[in-house]
C-alpha cells in the first residue's frame, strides 16, 4: 500500500501554519512531531485520559483520538500558546503553581486547557458544575482538589468577585 | 500513527455516496470516538476508512417544513445540549447526550455516530426511541427515512445499505408536542463510564394534568438493542395521574424487557433498576409537565 500525504493548512495558537502530514498521523502526533508542541501529551491514546487536550475552535479535544488532516481550516491552541510575548504565564497557569496544583505535571497541560475553556466562558459555576466540566482528565498524583481550588481561584478573579459574594 | 490502509475524504454528501460505492469495504468515520479507538484496539486495523467529518452541511438543528425536529447526524453531543430548539421542546435528549463520556468526548462524538454504531448502551439511544425519532439516511436513489426501532437489527447492526451514510434525526412534531420527559443514567461513575441501565420516559398529560393521554419508555442496555416497553406504555395510556399508575406502569416494563448477565451487572440488578429507573423517571416526566402526584 502506497502511504498517503495530504497538505493540512490551520491557525497554531495565533500564526497561520500547513505542513504536509502522514493521514494517518492523529492530532497529537502532527502537534508534537512536526510543530514540537510537547505540552500535548501522549497518555491513553483512547480518549480517556484527557493529557492531550487541546483547543480547537475554542472547545476541548482530545486530540489523540482526532486525525491531523482534520485540523483543515481550524483554529488550535495548546498550552504553549497561553503564554505572553516574553513567556509571561497565564493566569491560569500561575494558579496551578500558586495552588500546588502539579505534581508529575503530565495531565497539567490537558487540565489547563479545560481550566482555560470554561474561564473564558466568563460564568460563574458551582463546585459541582466545574467538577463535571473537568472530569474529562484523570491524574494521578494530586488528587483533584488543589486543581479545582486552582480553576475556582481564576473564575473569581476573572468575575472580580469572591467566594462569599457569590 | 492510526494502523489505517487508506482515508478518503468526503466532500459532500454525495461525494460520501460515491466513495461508499466506489470503496464497499470502507469503514465510515465521523467523529471517530470509537472507530479510531477500535482502530488502535486492532479491532478494525488497517481498514480503509470514509471521513465524513469535515461535513459541516451535516450539522446543526432546525424546525424541517412538516415541523419536524432535524437533527443533522454530525451534530456534536454538546452542541445538542446547547441548542435553544432542543433546550424548548426535548431538553430530555439534551440531558441525555450531556451524560455521555466527558466533556472532550461531547464535543468530538455526534449523535449519528452514537446511533449507527448499534450499541445498545447509546445515551441518546433510548431517549429516541421514546421520541419515536425517524433515521434520515441519503443514498444513491435519494433519502430513505427509517423508523429508529427499525433502524436497529441487533446488536451493533444497523439498517444501512451499502450506498448510504444517515445524514439526520427526525424527532416528529407529534412525538415531542406537549410531552415532558426525562433521562436517568444507572453508571458507576458520573463521568467516563457507560450506562449499566438507562432509561427515558416522556409523558402527554390532559389538560387538567389529571390523565396520562400518552406515555413512552425506552431503555438502554435491557436487551441486545435499545428498546421500547409497550407494554408499559399501553398500561399507562388513560390512566389517572396517580401513584398507583406510576407503580404499575414501572412493573409492567418487565414483561417487556429483557436485560443479560454481564460483566458490569447481572440480570436480576438490571431488571431491579429498570422497573425503579421507570418510576423515578415517569414521576420528574409529570413533574416536568405541570402534574402532581
Amino acid at each position: 500500500m502506497e502511504q498517503q500525504y495530504k497538505q493540512v493548512n490551520f491557525n497554531l495558537n495565533g500564526k497561520d501554519v500547513s505542513c504536509v502530514v502522514d493521514i494517518r498521523c492523529s492530532l497529537t502526533d502532527m502537534l508534537r512531531n512536526q510543530f514540537g508542541c510537547t505540552s500535548v501529551k501522549k497518555g491513553c491514546e483512547v480518549g480517556e485520559c484527557g493529557a492531550c487536550t487541546v483547543l480547537i475552535d475554542k472547545e476541548a479535544f482530545n486530540s489523540c483520538i482526532y486525525l491531523a488532516v482534520w485540523a483543515e481550516g481550524k483554529h488550535i491552541l495548546t498550552l504553549e500558546g497561553l503564554l505572553g510575548p516574553n513567556g509571561e504565564l497565564s493566569d491560569i497557569q500561575q494558579a496551578f503553581i500558586d495552588e500546588a496544583a502539579v505534581q508529575c505535571g503530565f495531565c497539567t497541560p490537558g487540565f489547563i486547557l479545560t481550566g482555560y475553556e470554561i474561564l473564558e466562558t466568563g460564568k460563574l459555576y458551582t463546585d459541582d458544575e466545574l467538577r463535571k466540566l473537568l472530569s474529562g482528565h484523570l491524574c494521578r498524583c494530586t488528587g483533584y482538589e488543589n486543581i479545582l481550588k486552582a480553576v475556582k481561584k481564576v473564575m473569581y478573579q476573572r468575575l472580580g468577585k469572591t467566594p462569599e459574594e457569590a | 500513527m492510526y494502523d489505517i490502509k487508506a482515508l478518503y475524504e468526503a466532500e459532500s454528501t454525495a461525494h460520501a455516496v460515491q466513495l461508499r460505492l466506489e470503496h464497499p469495504e470502507a469503514q465510515i468515520i465521523a467523529g471517530g470516538s470509537d472507530v479510531l479507538v477500535q482502530v488502535r484496539e486492532g479491532k478494525r486495523a488497517g481498514k480503509a476508512l470514509i471521513s465524513i467529518y469535515m461535513l459541516d452541511e451535516l450539522r446543526g438543528i432546525r424546525i424541517d417544513d412538516e415541523g419536524n425536529l432535524r437533527i443533522g447526524s454530525l451534530t456534536s453531543f454538546s452542541h445538542i445540549t446547547k441548542d435553544p430548539l432542543i433546550q424548548q421542546y426535548i431538553p430530555a435528549l439534551g440531558e441525555a447526550v450531556d451524560m455521555v463520556g466527558g466533556p472532550q468526548i461531547r464535543n468530538i462524538g455526534t449523535i449519528g455516530g452514537n446511533t449507527c454504531n448499534g450499541v445498545t448502551s447509546a445515551d441518546s439511544a433510548s431517549t429516541l426511541h421514546a421520541y419515536e425519532a425517524i433515521i434520515e439516511l441519503t443514498g444513491a436513489n435519494g433519502i430513505r427515512r427509517v423508523p429508529i426501532k427499525d433502524f436497529y437489527l441487533r446488536a451493533g447492526q444497523t439498517d444501512i445499505r451499502p450506498d448510504e451514510i444517515q445524514t439526520a434525526i427526525l424527532i416528529p412534531q407529534d412525538s415531542y408536542k406537549d410531552t415532558a420527559g426525562y433521562y436517568f443514567k444507572y453508571a458507576m461513575r458520573n463521568a467516563m463510564d457507560i450506562a449499566t441501565t438507562g432509561c427515558s420516559v416522556n409523558c402527554r398529560l390532559s389538560p387538567d394534568k389529571g390523565t396520562f393521554e400518552r406515555v413512552r419508555i425506552a431503555y438502554g442496555v435491557a436487551g441486545p438493542v435499545p428498546m421500547r416497553a409497550p407494554t408499559a406504555e399501553a398500561m399507562a395510556a388513560g390512566k389517572p395521574v396517580s401513584r398507583e399508575t406510576v407503580q404499575a406502569f414501572a412493573q409492567a416494563v418487565l414483561q417487556d424487557i429483557n436485560p443479560r448477565d454481564s460483566w458490569r451487572a447481572s440480570r436480576a440488578l438490571r431488571q431491579h433498576i429498570a422497573v425503579e429507573l421507570a418510576s423515578r423517571c415517569l414521576t420528574e416526566s409529570v413533574h416536568r409537565a405541570g402534574g402532581a402526584l
